[in-house]
């Protein structure tokens, strides 16, 4: 079967910048455009980068209080349910001790809510990434930033012009 | 530190270096390890195997192998728990309360922190276990409800250090573990082979997104908020080990306050004693600059002044409380037995690190090596003086008595260490021991010249 012409079948086209102000330019102008199906690929994060593409808070922060949240009441409860099942009375003490608790408390907030706070990050970046990502490459790790946007064939060639005008080093579809 | 302003850059510095440099300089310490590595290592196993032999013995024929006098039986052991506890403590210092401050400094010295106090945690954990007369009935200490008659006490300061240094072990151990993520992403992306399929593994697939960086970076953010309580807490937890019981010496309310700073002292002393030879062995003076080492030198100023305002209420409060007991057992502490402890420590952690306040100390590092050799030596005294003396020196006086450890509980702290610096040594073969995206962060942007704000 012939190979049908790369522009009708190619769903993105990837763009490697020398420059973060060759991305910021490239960015900004594909913004302008209207393009919204964007990944920007960077050694570092970049506030500027971010500010450009505009997203909110991430959710992460949820998963930190929820789960802080729950390791309190899990600690407590947890000395609590284990002071009742065998009850001792030392040193007149009533046998929940509330005070004492307060520590094992505190550690479960931190542990339960340091460990789903890891799983909020995992969830919302969508980790571990199993397959290859379209238009990733090495270099995006060492010292270029890269950008992928997807769309329509109209689309993805006004997008390449955009990146070649802003200097990107390369770019090639994906 | 970083936030004091600087009208103009200092003049005579090496170029910045590039982020491919960044790349190929770290990426460089994980060449083949060479005829020294592998010396280091045959050293450090045969001592881990010496401390293996010792507990080995003692567990054979029981804890009447070790030193212990009666009614001193908490020795060497206990005072090496508590001194590697320490030792982890700078490490989440540097790692999250720096981060929390942006102290753009800590970037460069951060990772050799964070893994430092991993290993330090689980050199830590043995310590109980060895410890234990029968250790291999050590899953009896865990709290919870049981058929064995065993009694869960939630008021004792051992059950909550259990909680403490677990919480402290799995979240520093996360800590270090998410921090490596894009690092491990950049050395996929470099490596072949077998190497390659493990980098790739531990990354979890990492691209650098937006999207990851962004969660990343709340993630991170969050981690450094919940461990900066949790580090604080945790050498607390541990002075109540002591703080709780009666005893003369250890019955203060000042514990929590003066065993974190003693912690953060002895923990940023063993930075320096790690970041000196792992300079020069990686030739790495273009990311660990002086201004690191002295950085670090200011904290173990700062730290070691408030260990020694420690030891001075101390003894106050014995004398001005008018308790005889009390005072006996810090009389005793300094002109008694133990005189050689007490002035090993007070000398180790007070007297020589004020030459830390001479600018010209603090920028050679050949000094600050020696001088963070005795922090540590002093830091662990301090522990041994608080721990020993005390119980040296109780109530009654037919209690008293003299303890000494012997060869066995020396072969055994030896053997910590081996067993400390054996993960240390893996660590910088198969990872990067300097944070190559944070430093990266810290330097200009590709096509620019200046490193614009942190936010």
């Amino acid at each position: 079967m012939a190979t049908p012409p790369v522009m009708e079948t190619r769903p993105g086209v990837v763009g490697v910048f020398a420059t973060l102000d060759g991305a910021l330019l490239a960015l900004r102008e594909l913004k302008a455009k209207g393009y919204d199906n964007l990944t920007v690929y960077s050694p570092v994060p970049n506030h500027e980068l971010e500010d450009v593409l505009g997203h909110g808070t991430s959710p992460v922060r949820l998963f930190t209080l929820i789960g802080g949240l729950t390791g309190c009441f899990l600690g407590f409860l947890y000395a609590i349910w284990t002071s009742l099942d065998w009850e001792l009375i030392v040193g007149g003490k009533p046998i929940v001790s509330l005070p004492p608790y307060v520590v094992i408390g505190f550690e479960c907030t931190i542990l339960i809510g340091a460990l789903s706070t890891v799983a909020g990050m995992f969830l919302n970046a969508r980790l571990p990434k199993l397959r290859r990502s379209l238009g990733y490459d090495p270099r995006f790790s060492n010292d270029k930033i890269g950008i992928v946007a997807m769309g329509g064939p109209a689309q993805v060639t006004a997008a390449e012009q955009i990146m070649r005008a802003a200097g990107a080093e390369e770019v090639r579809s994906v | 530190m970083a936030t004091m302003a600087h009208p103009a850059p200092a003049p005579a510095r090496v170029p910045q270096p590039t982020y491919a440099e960044v790349n190929r300089d770290i990426i460089k310490t994980l060449d083949p390890p060479g005829r020294g590595w592998f010396l280091g290592m045959a050293i450090i196993l045969s001592g881990l195997a010496f401390g293996g032999y010792c507990w080995g013995r003692q567990l054979k024929y029981g804890l009447g192998v070790t030193g212990y006098t009666p009614p001193i039986f908490w020795g060497t052991y206990i005072t090496t728990f508590v001194f590697w506890v320490g030792i982890a403590h700078s490490g989440t210092l540097i790692s999250a309360i720096l981060y929390l401050f942006r102290s753009s400094w800590r970037a460069a010295v951060y990772r050799t922190a964070e893994a430092m106090t991993v290993f330090a945690v689980m050199t830590a954990g043995l310590f109980p276990v060895l410890h234990l007369g029968r250790a291999w009935f050590a899953y009896w200490v865990a709290p919870y409800p049981n058929i064995r008659g065993l009694w869960s006490n939630f008021r004792s300061p051992l059950v909550w250090d259990i909680f403490a240094i677990s919480t402290y072990f799995t979240v520093s151990a996360t800590f270090l573990l998410m921090g490596l993520i894009p690092d491990v992403a950049t050395l996929r992306d470099h490596a072949t082979g077998w190497r390659k399929r493990v980098y790739a593994l531990v990354s979890f697939g990492w691209r650098g997104s937006n999207n990851e960086w962004r969660h990343f970076m709340r993630m991170y953010l969050f981690l450094a908020a919940l461990s900066t309580p949790l580090v604080l807490s945790v050498h607390s937890v541990v002075s109540w080990d002591f703080a709780m019981g009666i005893v003369p010496g250890w019955h203060a309310t000042i514990f929590a306050p003066y065993f974190v700073a003693g912690a953060i002292f002895s923990g940023c002393g063993m930075v320096i004693t790690i970041l000196v030879p792992l300079r020069k062995a990686f030739h790495l003076e273009r990311y660990l600059e002086i201004r690191h080492y002295e950085n670090l030198a200011k904290l173990c100023l700062l730290t070691s002044s408030i260990v020694g305002y420690a030891y001075f209420t101390e003894y106050f409060i014995a004398w001005y409380s008018g308790n005889a007991f009390e005072r006996a057992s810090f009389y005793n502490r300094v002109f008694g037995q133990y005189w050689w402890a007490t002035w090993t420590m007070i000398t180790c952690n007070v007297f020589i690190p004020l030459v830390l306040w001479v600018k010209k100390v603090r920028t050679n590092l050949t000094a600050l090596f020696i001088i963070s050799i005795f922090i540590n030596i002093g830091m662990w005294f301090e522990r041994f003086v608080i721990i020993v003396t005390s119980l040296s020196h109780e109530f009654e006086p037919w209690q008293w008595a003299y303890y000494r450890p012997n060869w066995t509980e020396l072969g055994i702290l030896s053997g910590s260490f081996c067993w400390f610096s054996m993960w240390f040594m893996l660590f910088i073969k198969f990872f990067p021991s300097m944070a190559i995206a944070e430093i990266k962060e810290a330097l200009p942007p590709p096509g620019r010249t200046s490193a614009g704000g942190h936010h």
